[in-house]
């Protein structure tokens, strides 16, 4: 069979990407193969675990469930693209600390979900935590450190809000 | 540094996405293998036609039944037995045309890619004979016209049975006597990380890498399933995404590396799907249990007796082990003179059962545990009070097993920490007379559970220090990192015995079994226990290395040396550090040899541990709704070797605990065999919305057999919190669930039959 | 890798329509929730697509001059939640839709493609009955407005022609202005979970808050396609607001569905939870009205 390649150009962890990719690809396997990004975690394929999940557009996403092709133009961010020269986001630091990381293979997408959840800037009650972190699933953990993890960041952020002010 | 609560060593790896798992290790030329599964249950194969697979471009190749070695091979993850009598049973071979459940693998096919090797399988025609199915034990056991494996006619893999005093005797003159029945359902490990392997030839050997909790393990299975040397295989184990005792078992790993073989080494990918990890991977064993017990007028148990029926499915895999450590722990804990013991092991159609996190301990205490409540319920005594009077204190032993024994015991004061939390008698007496639709109740259970598998298999453990040219070390170690925080631990220990900073000691984390030491991996809460006890040592040889390096190089010192923080003492006067040693032994003109220390450890102790969940839950009757209110797990797991790690894996267990009380079950049709929840949709795995905060607390008592003072706590929590809702519904509603999960379904009916609805 | 034949993409309504015609075979795709999923169980394998995601007439959602509310179908979950119009208006169809799957699925999966696959346990389609939706199609000739009660033909199975999308949902101003509603998701899981039975209520009291004056109920997984209750909606309008009302609606409900055996869950266990969830529901929206206050 031919495959049929189509341009893909977006901004991928803050950096222009131009790929052709095969119609028949998921953003996952773009991402991974293509990319080599290999944080974005192959769970289940069908958008029931999270372990894949990406940010597109300022929103969270399962890139096993989304095709490559629609990725032309959209601003794309994984885990990756987090750290910047050996310094860690605030979240990945309160995953450590809190203890929200046991196998790690869940981990990439919690953080994702967990990014663009803060991003909001709002104060967030362990309900609403619970709540934009449930598309993810852990075995590892049962959950509460990753809830504390953030809670702990949204704590921080909503006190350095208050001192502005 | 033991005791201390420091970061994961792998942490910085695994939350910038670092931390290379077997997928993000695979070369890129890799074919694709996919496995053809069978659509009937039981029967066989009367015909397969692969010659339009074959024809398809891209197709590399296609291998069926027919084509693969003849003899069977064991898979479970167990040390190997060199006496026969207790090896494990060898019963599968690499593909089948014999189907013995719905799933079985017929065939499988080599492709340049995914899409391809799909279409490749829609391509195989094949005819079966369909026999009947069977998916019940207790039915199965009655012997069945076509048994699933030939050599056991009746479906019975295994039985066996103890008796303790006089159970009929005793049962004759206690004042009560109680008789239930329960049930436990099939559940999933569900690790994120599905099965994965892939494998290729080097200098004429197959290397393998796998996403295992038992690497050395795996390259022997890989030997017996083709027929050749162990040393010809090479098992790399990167990170693994959780095993949950799933990855304790060789699974589709002997196929990856036979298929290499055909494609004249060519690396080759087999990765399960997740609906492949459900099917045809391994479950937690559904098990039945009758329980009779004898109390007299004070409430003491005089007598006990379970007969257990276990559900195997297809394949022995781990086989009666599971039932017969459920037979184990009824022995155990609780002050009884006459006990008795049966259980049946038993082949039917349905999926392979095989080892799951606490190895037949959920199902057993969640059938004992219950009955306590029931006989405390029947006799008019708290639950909790009944269990106290029945406890053990102290230290105990098995009658059968030496030495597994309680040689501390924190079960009292796990019992009064947790009722302390949960404002038990408070509790229970605020719900006593509740009416309404939505009522609460407390409820807990409690558990023992061994340290590692001795006397019942061997305990045996490598650990390897290197001094490094700066004064750092470099730990390796057979046994494997599955998420629970094992190279952590290990780190810690070495660093205690060695006085050093845990930043100066470098653990590998991939195991490679032509180069890390010989260990059989993570399972039976044994790695810190029996490992440790490895690492200990080792530490301890390099230790008294290095000293005498030193002596070699200052043999004129005559006050004793000691080393603390990376510098050696000379009685209190700091002679050299670490460093300068280091280096000297390295290249010193005289006295060139790095210093090594390697470990062979065999450990003939087991150590009991303990704990104990206690709960508070809300019903919606109408609704057939649970909701947990508080919950917390209290456990004596000795010295913890690290609290947040130690708090870490008891949550898990937690969480792993109410998905089996509350929602998770593996649900078959009756008459396919064929399994209808296969997915994380439909398989009720908990999500953080259905998860309440937990609270966990420890008692530690250190522990004389363990190297730190440590004990099992790797599975433990996820033992009592499924009884504990259980025995918390109970008082909240006065209906007793003898089967869980506790589902709506189950609850919906339960409160219709007694006219709550 | 998904086992797709063709893919086309449509930026405009009239080139979803000429390639629709043009590959009768090709499916419509726009979040892919849903198609994607079966693609890669089989169900669909092989197919070729026709997507319609780029097609800017078709998103957000625009509140007309009369009242009506016009909801692109290829709005998602998470922005028909967010947005304002919706929230002001009818907040029962924000809620319904926040508690599709989790929050990755509802910034993918459309409104519209939530109706057209057609299942029964849809989380926007009991909702969407009891707003008396319709349903705005276009085939490149004009195109229809169809009642969404007559949009549903069966299991999977919904009326749309070969070559005719659907475009928006419609909810006329009549249909919400003064009404208050309230959607019960029964799920096995609070998230990630699709509905073992699901009841929308939407209803109105009168003036002096004592009576129910209109009421509908839409049940989903309670018969093969979303059921509305008409004989108990009729048998409850003009009650007064109490207790023998929300009893009754259960009472009724029970009678009215009739919901099958599966191994998800049985016949009798739906009914009971069908009247507990639809009293419940009655109770809320009533309760967000004013109802029953004195």
């Amino acid at each position: 069979m031919k495959k049929d390649l189509r341009l893909v150009e977006c901004v991928v962890n803050g950096k222009e990407v131009a790929e052709y990719v095969d119609v028949r690809e998921s953003l996952l396997d773009m991402l991974r193969n293509r990319l080599h990004l290999s944080s974005v975690k192959k769970g289940c394929e069908v958008g029931e675990c999270g372990a894949c999940t990406v940010i597109v557009d300022g929103e969270a996403i399962d890139s096993c469930i989304y095709l490559a092709v629609w990725a032309n133009g959209k601003n794309i961010r994984t885990l990756e693209g987090l750290e910047k020269d050996g310094e860690l986001t605030r979240i990945q630091e309160a995953f450590i600390e809190e203890g929200a990381i046991q196998c790690g293979f869940c981990t990439p997408g919690f953080v994702m979900s967990a990014t663009v959840l803060l991003e909001r800037g709002e104060k967030l009650t362990r309900d609403t935590i619970r709540k934009y972190m449930a598309g993810n699933l852990c075995r590892c953990t049962g959950y509460e450190n990753i809830v504390n993890a953030v809670e702990k960041v949204n704590h921080e952020m909503m006190e350095q809000k208050e001192t502005e002010k | 540094m033991v005791g201390k609560s420091i970061a994961r060593v792998d942490a910085y790896d695994k939350v910038t996405g670092r931390a290379k798992f077997t997928d993000d290790l695979m070369p890129e030329n890799c074919l694709v293998a996919k496995v053809l599964h069978a659509t009937i249950g039981n029967g066989i194969v009367r015909s397969i036609d692969t010659t339009e697979a074959e024809a398809m471009e891209g197709v590399v190749k296609v291998v069926t039944f027919q084509d693969v070695p003849k003899h069977c091979y064991p898979t479970p993850g167990h040390p190997w037995s060199v006496e026969e009598s207790h090896q494990d049973v060898a019963d599968r071979n690499l593909l089948t045309g014999r189907i013995r459940y719905y799933g079985d693998d017929i065939a499988a096919v080599v492709a340049e890619d995914e899409v391809t090797a799909a279409r490749a399988l829609k391509k195989i025609r094949v005819e079966y004979e369909e026999y009947p199915v069977e998916i019940h034990p207790r039915e199965s056991m009655k012997g069945t016209r076509y048994p699933v494996h030939e050599e056991k006619p009746d479906n019975i893999l295994a039985h066996s049975d103890f008796s303790i005093g006089d159970v009929d005797q005793a049962l004759a003159g206690a004042a009560k006597v109680i008789r239930r029945s329960y049930k436990t359902p099939m559940v999933q490990h569900c690790h994120i990380e599905n099965p994965i392997s892939y494998a290729y030839m080097e200098k004429g050997r197959i290397v393998v890498v796998a996403s295992t909790q038992i690497p050395h393990i795996m390259r022997r299975v890989i030997g017996q399933a083709l027929g050749i040397p162990w040393g010809k295989v090479r098992v790399i184990k990167p990170y693994i995404g959780g095993g949950f005792g799933n990855k304790q078992d060789v699974l589709y790993e002997p196929l990856n590396a036979y298929l290499t073989t055909l494609v004249g080494g060519r690396p080759v990918k087999l990765e399960l799907s997740r609906e492949e990890t459900f099917c045809n991977t391994r479950t937690r064993h559904s098990l039945e249990y009758d329980l009779t017990a004898g109390v007299d007028e004070n409430g003491l148990l005089v007598a006990k007796d379970m007969v257990s029926y276990s559900n195997q499915g297809a394949y022995a895999s781990h086989g009666h082990a599971i039932a017969a450590n459920g037979l184990t722990s009824w022995r155990l804990q609780y002050a009884c003179p006459n006990i008795r013991g049966e259980a049946y092991t038993v082949y039917t159609n349905t999926p392979v059962a095989g080892a799951m996190r606490a190895y037949g301990i959920p199902q057993a205490n969640f059938s004992s545990e219950c009955f306590m409540d029931d006989i405390a319920a029947e006799i008019g005594m708290d639950p909790l009070e009944f269990r106290k009077k029945n406890l053990i204190h102290g230290y105990y032993e098995d009658k059968y097993l030496t030495p597994i024994a309680a040689n501390t015991n924190g079960i009292f004061a796990c019992l009064e920490k947790g009722a302390e939390y949960i404002h038990w008698e408070e509790k229970r007496n605020a719900y006593r007379n509740q009416t309404g639709n939505i009522r609460r109740g407390v409820g807990m259970a409690l558990f023992s559970y061994k340290t590692g598998v001795w006397p019942i298999a061997l305990e045996v453990a490598g650990a390897r220090l290197v001094l490094n040219q700066d004064g750092s070390m470099q730990l390796m170690i057979g046994a494997t990192e599955i998420g629970q925080g094992a190279d952590t631990v290990f780190s810690q220990m070495a660093a205690e015995t060695l006085h050093m900073n845990v930043e100066d000691i470098h653990i590998q984390s991939f195991q490679d079994t032509d180069v890390t030491p010989f260990d059989t991996g993570a399972y039976g809460s044994r790695q810190s226990f029996v490992t440790g006890t490895a690492v200990k040592e080792c530490a301890q040889q390099i230790y008294q290395k290095i000293l005498d390096y030193a002596k070699i190089m200052f043999p004129e010192e005559k006050r004793e040396l000691s080393m603390r923080e990376g510098i050696l003492y000379a009685g209190d006067a700091k002679r050299i550090t670490l460093e300068e040693l280091a280096l000297e032994c390295y290249y010193s003109r005289s006295h060139a040899g790095p210093i090594t220390a390697e470990v062979a450890t065999q450990v003939k102790k087991n150590t009991i541990s303990t704990g104990c969940c206690f709960v508070e839950v809300e019903v919606d009757m109408a609704l057939g709704k649970i909701r947990i209110l508080d919950i917390v797990n209290v456990h004596d797991s000795g010295k913890l070797l690290n609290p947040q790690l130690a708090t870490m894996q008891v949550h898990g267990g937690m969480s792993m605990g109410m998905g089996y009380g509350l929602s998770e079950q593996l649900i078959l049709d009756e008459k396919s065999g064929r399994l209808l929840n296969g997915t994380l949709l439909d398989y009720k795995l908990m999500t953080t919305m259905d998860t309440p905060d937990l609270s966990v607390d420890f008692v530690e008592l250190e522990d004389p057999m363990g190297p730190y003072g440590n004990k099992a706590l790797g599975e433990p929590p996820a033992i009592p919190a499924a009884p504990a809702i259980r025995n918390a519904v109970l008082h909240a509603t006065g209906v007793a669930f003898n089967e869980n999960p506790l589902t709506p379904q189950r609850l919906i009916d339960g409160f219709s039959k007694a006219g709550l609805l | 890798m998904y086992d797709i034949e063709k893919y086309y993409n449509a930026s405009t309504i009239g080139e979803a329509v000429h390639l629709l015609k043009e590959h009768p075979q090709a499916r419509v795709i726009c979040g892919g929730s849903d198609v994607l999923i079966k693609i890669r169980e089989g169900k669909f394998a092989g197919t070729s697509l026709v997507c319609i995601r780029d097609i800017r007439e078709i998103q957000g959602v625009i509140k007309m001059d009369s009242g009506d509310i016009y909801i692109g179908a290829a709005t998602t979950f998470s922005h028909i939640t967010s947005d304002p119009v919706i929230r002001q208006y009818i907040p029962v169809l924000a809620e319904a839709v926040d508690q599709v799957g989790g929050p990755q699925v509802r910034n993918i999966g459309t409104i519209g493609g939530n109706v057209c696959n057609g299942a029964v346990s849809a989380d926007s389609a009991p909702t969407l009955f009891s707003l008396n939706a319709m349903l705005r199609t276009s085939d490149g000739a004009g195109g229809r407005m169809i009642p969404i009660r007559d949009f549903y033909r069966g299991p999977g199975k919904v009326d749309l022609q070969p070559g005719e999308i659907l475009t928006h949902i419609v909810i006329p101003g009549k249909d919400y202005e003064g009404y208050q509603g309230h959607y019960i998701k029964y799920s096995m899981r609070n998230a990630m979970d699709i509905a073992t039975l699901s009841c929308s209520v939407v209803s109105k009291v009168n003036q002096e808050k004592r009576l129910l004056e209109d009421v509908r109920i839409t049940f989903g997984v309670a018969a093969p396609v979303p059921l509305r209750c008409n004989e108990t909606e009729q048998e409850l309008k003009g009650m007064p607001i109490g207790e023998a009302l929300f009893e009754k609606t259960a009472q009724l409900v029970r009678q009215e569905i009739h919901p099958r055996d599966s191994w998800r869950a049985s016949r009798d266990f739906r009914l009971q939870i069908g009247g507990e969830i639809a009293e419940r529901a009655l109770r809320r929206s009533v309760e967000l009205a004013g109802g029953g206050q004195s």
